[in-house]
């Protein structure tokens, strides 16, 4: 149990999506000009990695890593299908987006609207790739810290994207020079943030 | 000859004005079924416009991801900036000779097939021949299936466009973004490290010893990952500031 809490605080604010890595910031820059767009496609992406983080997992663990498929027969103990991650994550990232799309759609519609045009742009989204990714390469050993670590980037994505719409909507009023006015502005500021997670760095949990 | 003379007369005057409309659609169809010249103008600029005014970095805003975390060193960024030139030409191409046959319903997952399959192949090549890249570059080889800059050109161009100038405008938007990291892998390894390191022929020291005799220490800032992002701000700064015609309006 305590190990699991590391790895949720530890994905939310040492190993952030966006800080450290980089990831979803296409959408993060595009989308983070008001508060109330980014707390939506936030909570979307949140959603969308609790699920496929897990569910790819189970596909890593039972059909792609070496000598997973033996379990059907002892014979394929040498068979290798890591190769196919690329093609089988991306179709499980589609196939889940396009079900909690259905699913947004039919039970609470008002969310639905809301949210327009972004739900289906998560599919696309780095972050949610790279969460599946990093779980892969880093060989995470249960189910329960697949899952807790999908919350916790999907959190910390989460958390990245309100701050910089915040200060955005901010600095709409301020003195920016006009070259730097809209996306060199908030580079930079994304840069100043990134600087500022960095002193959670030594943090010993 | 009087041919055309009689034809005049002897049509009322709607037709007669049909007729003349007909002619002019019908060489503009001639026009457009040319066989434009493979390096003509039009396809040159293609190649030229997304180096600085339309970069898909630093105007389309896309394909950042990538371009921030694999720019700590010129070596990483040259091999991530040649896959993505192959992957986005050929999938621009594939895309553009599939065009007619696309149902509309299931275009976005046919797009993200076809380049998965690429980035597979790029990345099985990679790890054949520059194995130490591919471990440099981990999991962001598999990250250019969703780099957005793609997805963004099957979408906006070679969906609508012919093969070989679908092929030009995805390695005119893979050398802009190319470009773009390799002078932000400069800086930073210049100043981080003070070495360059270049594919095949290994690290160079460009500062010399002297230097750091002197008292001279290295930015150690320029090897973390938000100098990268400041970096990228200030060549957007520089960039515009040329270009007048790119400042956002307020």
């Amino acid at each position: 149990m305590q190990d699991l809490l590391n790895l949720f605080v530890k994905s939310i604010f040492i190993d952030n999506m966006v800080f450290a890595y980089f990831l979803g910031m296409c959408s993060y820059i595009a989308v983070s000009k008001t508060v109330k767009t980014s707390v939506g496609l936030g909570l979307a992406v949140v959603f969308v990695l609790f699920i496929t983080v897990p569910v790819d997992f189970l596909l890593n663990k039972y059909v792609l890593s070496p000598g997973a498929l033996s379990w059907i027969s002892p014979s394929f103990k040498e068979l290798d299908l890591s190769f196919l991650s690329f093609i089988m994550f991306i179709a499980v990232i589609a196939s889940m987006v396009q079900l909690v799309e259905m699913v947004v759609e039919k039970f609470t519609p008002a969310l639905y609207s809301s949210l327009g045009i972004f739900l289906p742009l998560i599919a696309v989204n780095c972050a949610i790739l790279g969460g599946s990714l990093f779980m892969q390469e880093r060989e995470l050993e249960t189910l329960a810290e697949a899952t807790v670590f999908g919350l916790g980037s999907g959190f910390g994505w989460f958390l990245a994207i309100v701050v910089i719409a915040a200060i955005r909507e901010r600095i709409r009023y301020s003195n920016v020079p006009a070259p730097l006015r809209g996306i060199g502005i908030t580079f930079i500021l994304t840069g100043l943030l990134g600087i500022a997670f960095m002193s959670f760095m030594g943090i010993q949990l | 000859m009087c041919y055309g003379k009689q034809i005049r007369a002897s049509l009322p005057v709607g037709a007669r004005i049909e007729k003349e409309r007909n002619k002019k659609y019908i060489n503009m169809n001639q026009e457009a079924n040319k066989k434009e010249a493979l390096f003509s103008a039009k396809n040159m600029e293609l190649l030229r416009k997304p180096l600085n005014l339309d970069n898909p970095i630093t105007v389309q805003v896309l394909g950042i991801c990538s371009a921030l975390a694999v720019t700590v060193k010129l070596e990483p960024a040259i091999v991530m900036s040649i896959s993505v030139i192959v992957v986005t030409a050929f999938s621009n191409l594939i895309i553009s000779l599939l065009r007619n046959t696309i149902p509309s319903r299931i275009r976005i997952i046919v797009q993200l097939i076809v380049i998965a399959t690429l980035v597979i192949l790029v990345d099985q090549v990679l790890k054949a021949f520059a194995y130490d890249v591919s471990k440099q570059l981990s999991v962001f080889v598999g990250l250019i299936i969703t780099n957005c800059i793609i997805m963004g050109r099957l979408e906006a161009f070679a969906m609508a466009n012919k093969p070989w100038p679908a092929f030009m405008d995805g390695v005119g938007n893979g050398l802009g973004y190319g470009i773009i990291l390799i002078i932000i892998a400069f800086l930073r390894e210049l100043f981080g490290s003070g070495t360059l390191t270049i594919p095949m022929v290994g690290e160079l020291r460009i500062i010399p010893q002297a230097f750091y005799d002197m008292g001279y220490e290295n930015n150690g800032m320029m090897i973390l990952p938000p100098m990268a992002l400041i970096t990228v701000g200030l060549i957007i700064w520089i960039q515009r500031s040329r270009n007048r015609v790119l400042i956002e309006e307020k």
